[in-house]
This record gives C-alpha cells, structure tokens and sequence, in this order.
C-alpha cells in the first residue's frame, strides 16, 4: 500500500526534517458505528520504525490515543543530501506500511 | 424661478441615473481603496492569504504546514474521483474547456439563458447529469473532494469573473445587498466584520477583507475539514446567531458571485490549509 503513505525529507540546517502522513482509521475499539449500534473493532498502529540508511533512528511503540490518518514529525541529526529515510509501520491486524524518500 | 427648477428637476435625475448604474467594477475599485487606507502594509496580492497576511508567526505557520500538507491523501481521493470515468467511458475533463485547466477563475458566471447564477460545482452536477450519472450532493464532502482537485488543475489562474448585462448585474446586485444586509441575533451582516472591521481582532482572530476570500476554495479547516465557500458562508452565519440557507440556494449563489468578483484580479489557489 504505497498509496498509503506520503513522506518528504528535506535538509534544514544540518539536520534531516522528516514528515510523515499515514491513511489510517486509527479505530480504538471503544467506538459505536452509529448506524448499527455495534462496536467498531481495534484497528490502529502500534509500532513504528524509522530507519536512515537502514540504521534504526526510532522505534516508537504506538497505542490507539493518536488520530486518525498520523501525522509524523521528526528530525535527524547526521544525514546528508542523497540519505534514504525509510519508514515501516505495522498495525494491530498485522497489516504493513512501508515508505521511503531520499534526502533533498 | 422655472428655468430654475427644472436645472434642479434635470441635475436630480442625473444624480438618480448614476447612482443606479453604479457599477461593479466601481465597487471593487472603491472597496481596494479603502482597505489600502485601513490596512496600508498589505499588498493587493497578500489579500489571498487573508487574516494570515496580518500575522506574519500565522503566515509562516502556513507556509510550513503548506510545505506538507496534511490533507495530501484526501486530494488524492477527490483525483482519483476526477480521473474515474462514467459508465459511458467519458471522464469529467470532457465537459470543461482544456480539460478543465484553468477554467475554475471564470466560475460563478451568469447563464442568460437560464437566467441564474452557475457555479461550479452547478457544472460539476450538470457534467454528472449529462452523462447519466448521480449527482452529488451540494456541501456534501464527495463534492468538497472533486472540487478541491479539479480546480486545483486552475493553480495559478488569476480569477476571471464577469458581470455582463442587466440580468447578471441584478444578480450580482442582489449579492451585494445580501453581503450588506444585517440578520441573526447579534444584528451582523458580512460587512459588519469583513469591510467595517477587517483587520480587528474578534476573540484571538484577526477579520480577513473580502476582497481575496474566494480564491482558495475549497479550503481544508484543521488540516482535514474539507470546506467549500458556501460551508463557509453557513459558519459565518452561525457565528452571526443567523439561519443559515442551504447550499446551492439562489442568495448563496448570487452571495458567491459577488464575493468572488471581488476577489477578480488575484491568482487562485486550491486547496489551502486554514486553522
């Protein structure tokens, strides 16, 4: 699901600015579907890996208090122009995100 | 004494002809003069940004969440909606000239033949209709998708819109009178905030001016709310204590046919990030 996931990287200074957009409904489990009356099952991320030049820069551990669609924010310090930053996500269904950009 | 008072009989109808023939164009030279005087350090092409021209902390917020923004995978929804063919194997760039590339600025225009106001998501619909398919629901969020696409294919074009005729100019007339007219509770019209106060903080929120409100629409509120300029029109007139009209109704037709030839001149740009 490429599609899934936008990315941009971009250097500020001397370090990598990193964004990351997630389509994801982040279902927490305690909701209704207002039509049916019945509870909508978990469905949300919860790890997150992100890796520059395959080295791993964070590894988060994510629960169901995040919005839905994420929104990802961070800086890395030590990269340069032409780095690939790469990031893996997984959800509570196994499902797998993966994305990865290049450093401008 | 009768030569006299036919002079004043014949300057009267002279003052009475030209106040009714004021003219649109006469309008919006008068209104870019005014703000020019109670808003002097904006220019005429930072009218597009809004209140967010008066706060430069605001505008760099903006322009850095414009570097990214959230709503990316929402536009890529309302594309694939654009690029989708009907069931006859046509697709939406059929119905509008150069494929629906910079075609956007020239909406709402006044169809003489018909003898209302067409916006464009009026053409969107009637594209639907023509080739058999449902139409959407005016405000609805299918809709906000399509147009934040499709007339992101207009970037860059500066808006176009014309007032031509004595229909037209009625319309545009009865715009104007809604734009000016107080209603709600709280005893408001649009200009009691967007020309009267314009640049005046209302709670933590500077008032945006007219001039430059219908150049980026629809617009994504919080990041992901999609808004089309009507939306925007019934919060404002929940801001006012006012009843809103519903979408696609011939006052809020003829209130966008107004506002947005007010903004003629400045260069669209769809779909914009506002808090």
């Amino acid at each position: 699901m490429a599609e899934a996931m936008k990315m941009r990287a971009t250097m500020e200074g001397d370090v990598v600015d990193v964004k990351v957009l997630i389509q994801h409904p982040m279902d927490t489990g305690l909701m209704k579907d207002k039509k049916t009356g019945k509870l909508i099952p978990a469905h949300f991320i919860n790890m997150v890996v992100a890796t520059l030049n395959g080295k791993t820069v964070i590894d988060a551990q994510w629960g169901v208090g995040i919005a839905q669609n994420p929104f990802i924010g961070f800086r890395i310090k030590g990269g340069k122009p032409g780095d690939k930053v790469a990031v893996h996500a997984v959800d509570n269904l196994g499902t797998k995100f993966d994305g990865e950009v290049v450093v401008a | 004494m009768k030569q006299k008072l036919i002079t004043i009989l014949a300057l009267l109808l002279l003052g009475a002809s030209f106040s009714v023939y004021a003219s649109p164009a006469k309008d919006r030279a008068a209104l870019i003069k005014y703000y020019k005087k109670i808003l002097p350090d904006i220019k005429f092409h930072d009218y597009i940004y809004g209140a967010l021209a008066m706060n430069p902390d605001a505008k760099a917020q903006y322009d850095d969440i414009m570097s990214f923004p959230p709503y990316g995978i929402d536009l890529d929804k309302g594309k694939s909606m654009w690029e989708t063919p009907f069931k006859n194997g046509k697709k939406f760039s059929s119905c509008f000239k150069h494929g629906g590339k910079n075609v956007a600025g020239n909406y709402p225009y006044f169809d003489n033949t018909a003898g209302h106001v067409v916006t464009f998501e009026n053409a969107i619909n009637a594209c639907l209709k023509k080739n058999g398919e449902a139409e959407l629901e005016y405000g609805g969020k299918q809709m906000g998708l399509l147009t934040a696409y499709a007339r992101s294919l207009s970037d860059g074009m500066k808006v176009n819109v014309k007032v031509k005729g004595k229909a037209a100019l009625a319309a545009y007339e009865k715009g104007k009178k809604y734009y000016y007219k107080r209603n709600g509770q709280l005893n408001f019209s649009c200009a009691s905030c967007h020309v009267q106060s314009a640049g005046k903080f209302i709670r933590s929120d500077q008032l945006s001016m007219m001039i430059g409100q219908a150049s980026h629409w629809p617009e994504f509120r919080g990041g992901t709310k999609i808004t089309t300029l009507q939306d925007r029109f019934k919060q404002c007139q929940k801001n006012m204590r006012a009843k809103p009209l519903k979408a696609n109704s011939e006052d809020y037709n003829n209130l966008e046919y107004f506002v947005t030839y007010m903004s003629n001149g400045l260069p669209m740009q769809t779909p914009v990030f506002r808090k």
